[in-house]
């Protein structure tokens, strides 16, 4: 029976779509029909912009001598730019340090709130999300003035213990400074993510694992942890994104700091520069397009990383 | 130089402007639509003073309306207008641009030579350095609106209580730089974090021409005498901690203004309204003396900022265009911006005894347009900027900017700065050097 049976079905599967296809083939239609809305709001709002891209970066508009196709020009020079591979090394010195610390960070306080053993729970909870509330402009302007070594916060410390503290907007302290910045606004939302992923865990778990003797740390690393990991690698992906994607902060600083932050301190912020002081629409939609790949690319094999340690 | 010319008028043109968008943006509907059609011209700029001119030049032109947008101020709307002339629609009638930028969009020919309207026969109404700086090549790109021809700002209580003079010249500058920096260590003469506006000016006070332009032939050449000779001066002033680290037109910078800490500013014409509006605490202590020399005794000066009206290439209104920005800035308007506060391009304005004998309470009621009013008359003649300036300047502070914060002297600085505009200047098809 087990042996026969198989055929059978086969047989009849095989069978079924001869009698039908015709009808079939009609229906698809009547489906993009009934998909058509969407697909046109998603060509025009994703697809388009993207092969619009794709399209300037393949020619060159110079100030003399017009606009011209030079094919895959803007990708060779983008390639040997030492303006843009120095800006994404400098955001990727930037992910390497500052992502892991501030998602350590935050997932200290997303364990902590969880624990149960925090008084004022709710209230730790709010006062560090508030950061991510806060504008990131606005974010930025209020660290540039507690930055400000004459009348900042900075100044007002120096001057009221006759110490000398470095500089945070010098070019040296700069990245670091910024990366301060970014930790502040975004451990609440990463707490969030990890605080979140921690509540569903079902309960149970902790009361066996009170039964059999475990302590705290163990239940954070045998049961916690493992638990969360799929909140972890949502959040370093989202951490990387925004690393490459850096733009906000320096802009904002560069007018506080205009010798530390270079117009190509970060692949966005050169893009940006590029296109509007430089009107090199196509070069800068070549290295945006690289950027994102390159984005993409690092995001995808954290995302295999974590996916194979689940399995 | 971007910043001076919006900011000197920035704080109220914000309201100023809004306001204006408003008025022109009724009056607009309103008058079109009863004129006959073609009578409505579009003015881009973010001059405040010019919002009553548009409203005197209605009143005198019957069925004529002046749509004043405010596109954003320096390279907010040049990147608007070259977004407009690229799509070949949307094109404003009239722009103000900036003497720094006039030379990028002359010679991508997106700007009409007035020449076609007889703008040459103006030549003498206008004062030198704003006129060469409109009057390019073969063509006049532009009438001359207001200009910032340079003087010494000072701040006369600091410079008395330290008992230190006011410097006369550049070698002078830099002992009353020290004299004061040694009296209070938090005392600067000066402030500067690199601006390619100021330093263009200074150079070419100094008689440098690093830029020379035959069409598309373009040379940079920052060691020349006078690039060397300021260069050699800044250099000193950096290295010895003599100049504030503070940016123009920040925070900071307007509270060292008012508390002493800035002792001076070398700066354009257009300077008083900015400090009268926004350095209130400095009333009556500051003065304005003639800008420090290289040698004793001359009386060399260069422009710093100041702004034109242009008429895009492609403007469907040419001929009233043309007649509006004649009469903004070379007819009645003058006298209406003056009164508004502006610093005007014109002889006839600079030389009135109205003009040169008005005294300005803020500067403890010194006759400040005398000593500005010369100064436009001396201005170094044959400076051009880069046909892609405004570029140029906003990579000012990845090169030379250097120099400031120690990672190398300004001369190499200056060096680097001509090497990344020698680059985009030959990727923008450019001959360069």
């Amino acid at each position: 029976m087990t042996v026969s049976s198989p055929p059978a079905v086969a047989r009849v599967a095989a069978d079924a779509p001869k009698v039908k296809r015709k009808p079939r083939f009609r229906n698809s239609w009547t489906g993009w029909g009934f998909l058509a809305p969407f697909m046109i709001v998603f060509a025009l709002v994703f697809l388009a912009p993207i092969v619009y891209s794709l399209w300037l970066s393949l020619f060159r508009n110079q100030l003399v001598g017009g606009n011209a196709f030079v094919g895959l020009d803007n990708y060779v020079r983008a390639f040997s730019d030492p303006q843009f591979w120095g800006s994404l090394f400098r955001v990727t010195l930037f992910l390497a340090v500052q992502v892991p610390v501030m998602l350590f960070l935050a997932l200290l306080v997303a364990l902590a709130i969880d624990s149960g053993r925090l008084y004022g729970r709710s209230f730790f909870r709010i006062a560090i999300f508030l950061p991510y509330a806060v504008p990131a402009v606005v974010a930025t302007l209020m660290w540039g003035f507690i930055y400000g070594t004459r009348f900042g916060l900075v100044g007002n410390i120096n001057e009221a213990l006759g110490i000398q503290l470095p500089n945070p907007l010098s070019p040296d302290l700069v990245l670091a400074s910024i990366g301060n910045i970014v930790t502040w606004e975004f451990i609440g939302y990463n707490m969030l993510i990890f605080y979140s992923a921690l509540r569903v865990i079902p309960t149970s778990l902790y009361e066996a694992a009170e039964i059999d003797g475990a302590g705290q740390f163990r239940v954070i690393r045998a049961i916690k942890l493992p638990a969360i990991r799929g909140a972890l690698v949502i959040a370093t992906i989202f951490s990387i994104i925004g690393s490459f994607q850096l733009f906000n902060e320096p802009s904002i600083l560069q007018s506080l700091a205009p010798n530390a932050i270079s117009t190509s301190f970060t692949p966005n912020l050169y893009a940006y520069s590029l296109s509007f002081s430089g009107q090199q629409y196509n070069y800068s939609a070549a290295v945006a397009i690289v950027m994102g790949l390159i984005t993409m690319l690092i995001a995808y094999v954290v995302q295999l990383r974590g996916m194979r340690k689940d399995g | 130089m971007q910043r001076p010319t919006r900011r000197g008028i920035v704080t109220g043109a914000a309201l100023t402007a809004v306001a204006a968008l408003t008025l022109s943006g009724c009056a607009g509907s309103g008058a079109g639509e009863s004129a006959s059609g073609d009578q409505t011209i579009t003015v881009w700029a973010w001059e405040p003073t010019l919002e009553q001119v548009a409203a005197d030049f209605e009143a005198e032109n019957e069925g004529v309306t002046v749509e004043l947008v405010n596109a954003g101020t320096g390279n907010d709307q040049y990147t608007a207008l070259q977004n407009a002339i690229a799509a070949g629609s949307g094109l404003p009638d009239v722009a103000q641009i900036e003497y720094y930028a006039v030379p990028q969009f002359a010679l991508a020919g997106s700007l009409a030579d007035l020449n076609e309207f007889g703008a040459s026969d103006l030549e003498d109404t206008f004062t030198p350095g704003p006129w060469g700086s409109v009057a390019l090549q073969d063509g006049v790109f532009g009438l001359p609106m207001d200009s910032g021809p340079m003087a010494l700002f000072y701040n006369e209580e600091v410079f008395a209580a330290h008992n230190v003079a006011v410097p006369t010249t550049w070698d002078e500058y830099l002992e009353a730089a020290r004299a004061l920096h040694a009296a209070d260590p938090n005392l600067y003469i000066a402030n500067d974090t690199g601006d390619a506006g100021f330093t263009t000016s200074m150079i070419w006070q100094a008689g440098g021409q690093p830029y020379q332009v035959d069409g598309t032939d373009v040379t940079i050449d920052f060691s020349d005498e006078g690039t060397t000779r300021f260069a050699e001066l800044w250099q000193q002033l950096i290295e010895e901690d003599l100049v504030a680290p503070i940016s123009s037109w920040s925070d900071e910078w307007y509270q060292g203004l008012g508390d002493g800490s800035i002792a001076s500013l070398t700066i354009g014409a257009w300077m008083p309204a900015n400090l009268e509006s926004g350095v209130p605490d400095g009333a009556g202590k500051w003065r304005v003396a003639p800008m420090p020399q290289w040698e004793a005794g001359a009386n060399a000066t260069a422009e710093n900022g100041g702004s034109s009206l242009a008429i895009p290439a492609d403007a469907d209104n040419k001929e009233l265009a043309y007649e509006f920005i004649e009469y903004a800035n070379a007819g009645d308007g003058v006298q209406t911006r003056v009164d508004g506060g502006a610093f005007p391009a014109t002889t006839a304005e600079l030389t009135s005894d109205e003009f040169l004998g008005a005294e300005f309470e803020y500067f403890g009621g010194q006759k400040v347009n005398e000593v500005l009013s010369a100064s436009a008359e001396n201005v170094v003649e044959g400076w051009s900027y880069l046909p892609f300036q405004v570029y140029a300047n906003s990579i000012f502070n990845d090169t030379a900017g250097q120099a400031y914060v120690g990672g190398t002297t300004l001369t190499d600085g200056l060096s680097a700065w001509q090497d990344a505009s020698a680059k985009y200047g030959a990727e923008q098809g450019f001959t360069v050097n």
